[in-house]
């Protein structure tokens, strides 16, 4: 049997979650014999491959343009889709961003910022992603599994990771779900 | 057959949202090439009506690579802001965190993210040139990595609880001493993380040998450079003044990092969510300056422990006592300053203080206003944080590491695409030189912009009506 594919990216997070991730340490040589590791933020395909993928993680939530489209690519080539870490699952810090307008928030960063000088101007070029409201994941795409924690813990990580290349759904339930 | 755009999205192995943008002109040459930033978060705003105390704890969430600059950088704002200094031990032990930082983020960008292009080569298959494909060619030394990046995170939980976004720093010093068991356990731990450093550096230096022609050609420049240094002008990390030196190596400031808003301002180009810091003095664009490993190296005149010293003296004699401006040594830099950090991780543990319980001051002598600056792993972070007499704040402004090498890194990928990209066939190889110009900074572009990201890559060749005459893709 080929063995599972996994793929997996970052949107509106802070690379925590895929810290985590490589916090596994010795344990990520176990997860590259038992799974083939594709597109992810630390390798260079750049995107999950077409012919799809059995399993998708997704680290952030949805606050832009951009974020909306990867999710959807996402959803769209994975079997299984994960939700990793609080962003993704709630929203998590960036979230707070939701108590004032886009405009307020981008007016603040390029233009009164203390140390911005007279020219400041808020980013418009049409190669930038659009700023939305901050989401999260499931509001954006339906999801299979969430894992919370800012960042999730390593080994539930790792339990996760080793369930869903073996075939298995792992259950993330009592002290999995706790990350302080 | 009018101008064309090739766009690199995302740039991969590195921290962040990116893509570039080539711009070619009638004749097909490259016209000029774009870094452009590609996400805003906005902790400048939405932090304003938190508590102060709060920002230690919010502020890692802007960057899971290095959540301890954050941290501390906001503990030491807030130790301002409520004039209470921390005692001497609990200094140490902050900066005994931050080299735990230090050593796992220099560590895992130049064995994990960056090293695949030396060991494979830029050429090489993007679907091995990575470090799952460094676990299958050479997994005894992808082990040692792993082992070097957790040395590292181990130091951050051993004080604070856990490896990403520790509890540890708060207003006026730290919440836990450390044990005479833990400082044993992190000793332990010194001289295999020394090794992996050095086996890292003979391959740099190997690489450098052997490819030498790619170091000069490859985005050399001149520019400031910026970075803490010591009283006596030796590297810094953790607290010390300012030092700004020219093109030439000479000394054009040095300051204390509370006035950083009489000496740096920040420029907003329209296609960049990244603003782009310049030396005020000298005006945007010709104040502008490089930081992290590189600008660091060239700002200290040595560093206090002696093995790093005697990297330091080979590598200022790369350029014959002048600022090293090629950018590949950003690599060779940032490997010198994870063996000083591992390096004064011994000396901080020796010192007869680590094991003090006096690790908190309760006095306070509110202010209102503080800034909080250190070295963070890609350069140069300031905090600022103003509140109202209740302690809430009323105005956050963030200077960012990867901020300052905005310009470096635009730079240097124009550059490299200028260099490389010459005719009208356009490999991946090629497009992944542009990449590794962006790479070579290490940049944190969630840091940056207070946001984070990745990126695949889809070159395409558009002319001027829009139609794609090329596409190149880098997916599976």
């Amino acid at each position: 049997m080929a063995k599972p594919k996994i793929s997996s990216d970052w949107i509106m997070g802070c690379a925590g979650c895929h810290m985590s991730l490589l916090d596994i340490d010795e344990r990520i040589v176990k997860i590259a014999e038992l799974a083939d590791i594709r597109s992810t933020p630390v390798t260079d395909l750049k995107e999950p491959d077409e012919s799809g993928v059995d399993v998708g993680i997704l680290e952030g939530g949805v606050n832009n343009t951009a974020n909306e489209e990867v999710a959807h690519k996402m959803r769209k080539r994975c079997k299984t889709l994960v939700a990793l870490g609080d962003c993704a699952v709630f929203g998590g810090v960036p979230a707070m961003r939701n108590f004032f307008t886009i405009e307020e928030s981008l007016r603040r960063a390029y233009v009164e910022t203390e140390s911005t000088d007279a020219e400041g101007k808020i980013p418009s070029d049409p190669e930038l992603a659009v700023p939305t409201k901050v989401r999260s994941l499931d509001e954006v795409v339906p999801v299979d599994i969430f894992v919370p924690g800012c960042p999730p813990d390593p080994d539930v990580i790792y339990y996760v990771l080793s369930e869903l290349a073996q075939g298995r759904m792992p259950e993330i339930s009592g002290d999995k779900l706790h990350w302080h | 057959m009018g101008t064309q755009k090739i766009t690199i999205e995302p740039v991969t192995r590195i921290e962040g949202h990116a893509k570039v943008t080539i711009h070619l002109n009638e004749q097909g040459a490259v016209d000029h090439a774009y870094l452009h930033v590609n996400e805003f978060r906005g902790f400048e705003k939405f932090c304003e009506g938190r508590m102060y105390f709060e920002m230690p704890m919010i502020t890692p969430r802007i960057c899971g690579i290095c959540p301890v600059s954050h941290h501390l950088a906001a503990a030491k704002a807030s130790d301002e802001l409520t004039g209470s200094t921390p005692p001497r031990p609990a200094s140490l032990l902050r900066e005994l965190m931050h080299m735990g930082q230090v050593i796992q983020s220099h560590g895992m960008h130049f064995f994990e993210l960056a090293g695949p292009d030396l060991v494979f080569g830029f050429d090489a298959d993007p679907a091995t040139r990575n470090v799952v494909g460094l676990i299958g060619l050479d997994p005894a030394l992808a082990l040692k990595a792993v082992g070097l990046r957790k040395f590292g995170q181990e130091i951050i939980r051993i004080l604070g609880g856990r490896r990403i976004h520790p509890n540890f720093a708060v207003p006026g010093g730290v919440n836990k001493a450390l044990k005479a068991e833990e400082r044993e356990q992190i000793l332990a731990g010194v001289d295999e993380a020394v090794a992996t450093i050095q086996v890292g550096l003979q391959l740099i230096k190997g690489w450098a040998a052997a490819n030498m022609e790619d170091i000069n050609k490859f985005a050399v420049f001149p520019s400031g450079y910026l970075g803490l240094v010591t009283p006596d002008d030796g590297l810094e990390l953790y607290d010390g003044a300012i030092r700004l030196i020219g093109q030439d190596g000479g000394q054009l400031e040095r300051f204390d990092g509370r006035n950083y808003l009489d000496y740096i301002s920040e420029h907003v180009e329209d296609w960049s969510y990244l603003k782009f810091p310049y030396y005020k003095k000298m005006g945007w664009p010709d104040g502008v300056y490089r930081v992290g490993p590189l600008g660091r190296l060239n700002v200290a005149k040595q560093i206090s422990t002696p093995l790093a010293n005697e990297e330091l003296k080979i590598f200022k004699a790369l350029n014959g006592g002048k600022p090293v401006e090629n950018t590949l040594y950003y690599h060779y830099a940032r490997l010198i300053e994870c063996l000083f950090a591992a390096e004064r991780v011994k000396v901080l543990l020796d010192d007869p203080d680590i094991l003090s319980n006096d690790i908190l001051n309760t006095h306070k002598d509110f202010k209102g206003v503080g800034v909080g600056v250190l070295e963070a792993p890609r350069g140069t972070l300031f905090h600022h944080y103003w509140t109202n007499e209740m302690g809430q704040l009323q105005r956050v402004n963030l200077i960012v590491a990867t901020g300052h090498n905005n310009w470096a890194m635009s730079k240097a990928v124009d550059s490299v695409a200028k260099t490389y990209i010459t005719g009208p066939v356009i490999t991946e190889g090629l497009l992944n030189r542009v990449e590794a110009a962006v790479r070579a900074h290490d940049p944190c572009l969630s840091c940056s912009t207070h946001a984070v990201g990745q990126m695949p890559m889809v070159v395409d060749l558009v002319d001027p009506s829009g139609n794609v005459l090329q596409s190149l893709r880098r997916n599976a």
